[in-house]
């Protein structure tokens, strides 16, 4: 029997009632919060050839059973050959900080957020049936079970095929996280219109998840 | 599907790739590392337990061109032989 996905320890993280309302405050006080026009920087190459098959992923959310599905889609993808980007935006940022990274960002609300929701690949939520870390728990446990490949694996496996993983410039500015808060080996941070590009190739499938 | 006796063709090299245990979508990622380690025209011989993977190996050959030269089942072991291509 080996460790299980989420740490018991995540369970004094959450008080769901009191978590939703401070959630919709500070969302309401970020939002208000200017954030600065950002310009993409460098936008990833598309596939070069027209019959190149792609799969783009716009992975919003950090929830494990959203994380899952992406990673192995994407995992799937690379492996038939296809270019694979995946564009990690909003919550779907955090399963990509550091998972020694407990608290990310500048200012207190920021900070706020990062404890709320701790980043990193091994401290992902249920979007249903979290009941407090022990739904994230048995999952792990049956996966382990039934010899499921692990979201750390499959984002391991994903990287070594090639797929790209692209962060969201403006979010990461918003949550403040920092090129050093993230993994290694993602790609250069892009805008909506890098990804619009991609995704508007021939011979591509988009999701967002 | 089309399930043929076991009968590896004794024309070209065969490597074996164990996937058994395996679960979506590890199976053909292992298979997808796997025949870059062979020459072209050499054979992956790669045996699978879930049983997905006869869809899945199926569609990874026709996407990659990588041919699926034998498909076989025994005792719950899936059992797919590819030509890289």
């Amino acid at each position: 029997m080996t460790a299980p996905v989420v740490e018991p320890e995540t369970v004094v993280e959450q008080e769901t009632g009191v978590e939703h309302d401070l959630l919709g405050f500070l969302e309401a006080a970020v939002s208000e919060a200017p954030v600065e026009a950002t310009q993409t920087r460098v936008a990833p190459e598309p596939a070069a050839e027209t019959d190149t098959k792609q799969l783009v992923i716009i992975n919003w959310s950090g929830e494990l059973d959203k994380i899952w599905p992406t990673l192995i889609m994407s995992n799937a993808a690379a492996a038939m050959g296809y270019k694979t980007s995946v564009f990690i935006t909003f919550w779907g940022l955090l399963p990509f900080v550091k998972d020694q990274k407990r608290i990310v960002g500048e200012n207190w609300m920021q900070k706020m957020l990062a404890l709320m929701q701790r980043p990193g690949i091994s401290h992902r939520k249920l979007s249903k049936m979290n009941f407090l870390g022990m739904g994230p728990w048995m999952i792990g446990q049956l996966s382990k079970k039934y010899n499921v490949a692990q979201p750390p694996e499959l984002l391991e496996a994903a990287q070594a095929m090639g797929v790209e993983f692209i962060p969201c410039q403006m979010t990461m500015e918003m949550f403040g996280l920092k090129r050093e808060d993230m993994i290694d080996g993602l790609g250069e941070p892009a805008g909506a219109a890098a990804v619009l590009e991609l995704m508007t190739q021939p011979n591509t499938a988009s999701l967002f998840i | 599907m089309t399930l043929t006796e076991p009968n590896i063709a004794a024309t070209a090299k065969v490597t074996t790739l164990d996937a058994r245990a395996l679960k979506c979508p590890m199976p053909i990622v292992k298979t997808a590392q796997a025949i870059k380690t062979i020459a072209s025209g050499e054979l992956l011989e790669v045996l699978a337990t879930d049983p997905g993977a006869t869809a899945d190996f199926a569609a990874w050959s026709r996407s990659t061109g990588n041919e699926l030269v034998e498909q076989t089942i025994v005792d719950g072991v899936y059992r797919f032989v590819l030509r890289r291509k």
